[in-house]
């Protein structure tokens, strides 16, 4: 947003996250004897930097990496080569008992809340988990502070996960990551599944909740306009790169590389319909207005 | 304009539990008429009771007649139902992995739609399809294919060719961009529009999504807990809202709000068949009063109404 232009002060602010060049390739099921495997080039040198207290969006389509990017910066998955430093460390060689660490600093949530959380567990067993795990006294007070936090009842924590609709599941996922007090939360595609009048309840939840607890929010979808609501810069990618990167109202506005122009074109719009554009509108290429 | 589809007072139930009560709804010939609502809305049963495809327990009651069809379509056997799905009404479903058959190469499947009906000889068939493919802009190449050899959104584009094959009165989408990136669903929502536009034939588009109505259709109707709750033209709907609802979803969905926050509908979509009596909307409507337990009358004619107690822009009309 253009009143977030960063001052020097915000220059100086140390760097949550920094991915440096980092490729990541996928062999492929072999399809002959005598060939090698086919490789899948899922990252190829991505970098980027994200501060802290900042809210920087990954957009992209279905294919383009960032699943796989989020993947490797929460060390889920390893990169093929190149470096993640989260708040100092570089996690990309250490062992998972190490990880310890990220673990605490750094929770996710994920788009699909039928999937993400476990259908035999009660919802306060499903947010204790985390410091359970942790090795944390997981006191009901905690539990019922974190419940609170995400607009749910207190007695939601003796439900199970398919007593809640879509976006209270949502809810119940976001507490989840808040529990063992992160500093960086990494959300994605958290609102795609979810109805439009339920959505805007989990973007302003998501929002507030990164202002009073200062986090360090990356927010991950395929929706350019959603992104542009919640993250302050934006980070474009296609096909394993980042093609563009700068404030999300800039990108929005005058994008630069042609990949964003397209994007950016193709998204319907209640304002540019209502002004008469139709279907082959959305095609055009180059100018987005 | 004579009306090519018309439905009057559709409800549909399973078991004692009503999912959509009194629809009416008509489609002009080449006209393009939405139906947006969130899930639980009864859009997608309201579509599947027009061609005759709900599941089992799931009975329709009231009235659905297309134009040149002699019968009623609501209780038709299968029989007759079976030869105007296809050729006098298509649909175009939201997954396009499960609406083909993996079992058979793209061109066959495009053929027999047409051989199917008898609408072409057996010998034009393959060329039919060939043209078919071409009209949404697919290589030749693509004939030989399976469907697992092809993306989500070729895919798509094949179901729509067979949706178009016989030239159908009405074609029906059932959110046929959900599953799609936004630069695909921007390619395969205007071979929609130019393939009726080509046809003139009527369109209904389902979807959540405003901005694809409002860029798709002229006309929309808003359903909300299995009621239509508004329509009208799209213009005038998205502009001036008279429901409260609508006037909700246009506000939470507007992402171009300057403030950090965003404006929002409170509390949840009730799960389908657990709406409240009278005024569906009156558990989330910050307006509602003890006059909302009675359902609202529709206000309003056939083509432009609302059903609220308290509508938005009162003030200054």
């Amino acid at each position: 947003m253009p009143e977030h232009i960063p001052t020097t002060h915000e220059l100086e602010t140390p760097t949550a996250i920094q991915v440096v060049d980092l490729v990541r390739d996928y062999p492929r099921p072999r399809t002959s004897l005598f060939q090698p495997a086919p490789v899948v080039h899922a990252l190829r040198g991505v970098s980027l930097e994200v501060k802290q207290g900042e809210r920087f969006g990954i957009v992209g389509e279905s294919g383009c990496g960032k699943s796989t990017l989020l993947r490797i910066i929460a060390a889920l998955d390893r990169a093929t080569s190149g470096t993640v430093i989260v708040e100092g460390t570089d996690i990309t060689r250490l062992s998972d008992r190490r990880l310890r660490f990220l673990r605490e600093n750094l929770q996710l949530v994920f788009q699909d809340p039928m999937s993400s959380l476990d259908p035999r567990m009660r919802v306060r067993d499903i947010i204790a988990e985390p410091l359970v795990v942790q090795g944390h006294p997981a006191s009901g007070e905690r539990v019922r502070e974190l419940l609170e936090a995400v607009g749910l009842s207190a007695d939601a924590g003796d439900r199970y996960p398919h007593q809640f609709s879509g976006g209270q599941r949502q809810r119940i996922s976001i507490a989840r990551a808040l529990a063992p007090r992160p500093r960086i939360l990494i959300a994605d595609e958290p609102v795609s599944a979810l109805d439009v009048s339920v959505r805007a309840q989990v973007l302003n939840l998501i929002s507030d909740l990164v202002d009073e607890l200062n986090l360090t929010l990356v927010f991950v979808s395929h929706d350019l306009s959603v992104i542009k609501h919640v993250c302050d810069r934006v980070a474009v990618m296609n096909a394993g790169q980042i093609v563009e990167t700068g404030y999300t109202g800039d990108v929005y506005a005058s994008p630069q590389h042609p990949y964003t122009q397209r994007l950016v074109s193709a998204i319907p719009t209640l304002q540019r319909a209502l002004s008469g554009a139709t279907t082959s509108d959305l095609l055009a290429k180059g100018d987005p207005a | 304009m004579s009306n090519v589809l018309t439905v009057r007072g559709l409800s549909v139930k399973v078991r004692d539990t009503e999912l959509v009560s009194d629809v009416d709804l008509t489609v002009g010939a080449g006209e393009r008429v939405g139906l947006i609502g969130e899930s639980g809305s009864g859009k997608s049963l309201t579509a599947l009771s027009v061609i005759g495809l709900l599941p089992e327990d799931v009975y329709a009651a009231g009235s659905v007649r297309l134009d040149g069809v002699d019968h009623e379509l609501i209780g038709a056997d299968e029989r007759r139902m079976s030869q105007v799905r296809g050729r006098d009404i298509a649909m175009v479903f939201q997954e396009p992995m499960t609406a083909l058959n993996p079992t058979m190469r793209i061109g066959d499947q495009v053929a027999e739609a047409v051989l199917i009906h008898k609408t072409k000889p057996k010998s034009a068939a393959r060329a039919a399809a060939a043209e078919l493919l071409d009209r949404v802009q697919l290589p030749t190449d693509t004939l030989r294919a399976y469907p697992h050899q092809l993306s989500g959104g070729q895919r798509q584009r094949v179901v729509l060719a067979l949706a178009l094959a016989n030239d159908p009165s009405l074609l029906i989408c059932d959110e046929p961009t959900t599953a799609l990136d936004v630069t695909v669903q921007a390619l395969v929502l205007d071979l929609i529009v130019r393939g009726v536009m080509d046809r003139s034939s009527a369109l209904l588009f389902i979807t959540h999504d405003l901005a694809v109505v409002a860029t798709v259709c002229e006309r929309v109707l808003v359903m909300y807990g299995g009621r239509v709750v508004e329509s009208g033209p799209v213009t005038d709907v998205f502009t001036r809202p008279r429901h409260r609802y609508t006037e909700g979803l246009l506000a939470a969905s507007d992402l171009d709000t300057t403030s950090r926050r965003l404006t929002t509908i409170p509390g949840n979509v009730p799960p389908a068949g657990r709406f409240p009596s009278g005024c569906v909307f009156r558990t989330r409507c910050a307006y509602a009063t003890a006059l909302c337990e009675e359902s609202p009358p529709w206000s309003g004619d056939e083509a432009q109404g609302f059903a609220c107690h308290h509508p938005a822009g009162v003030a200054d009309a």
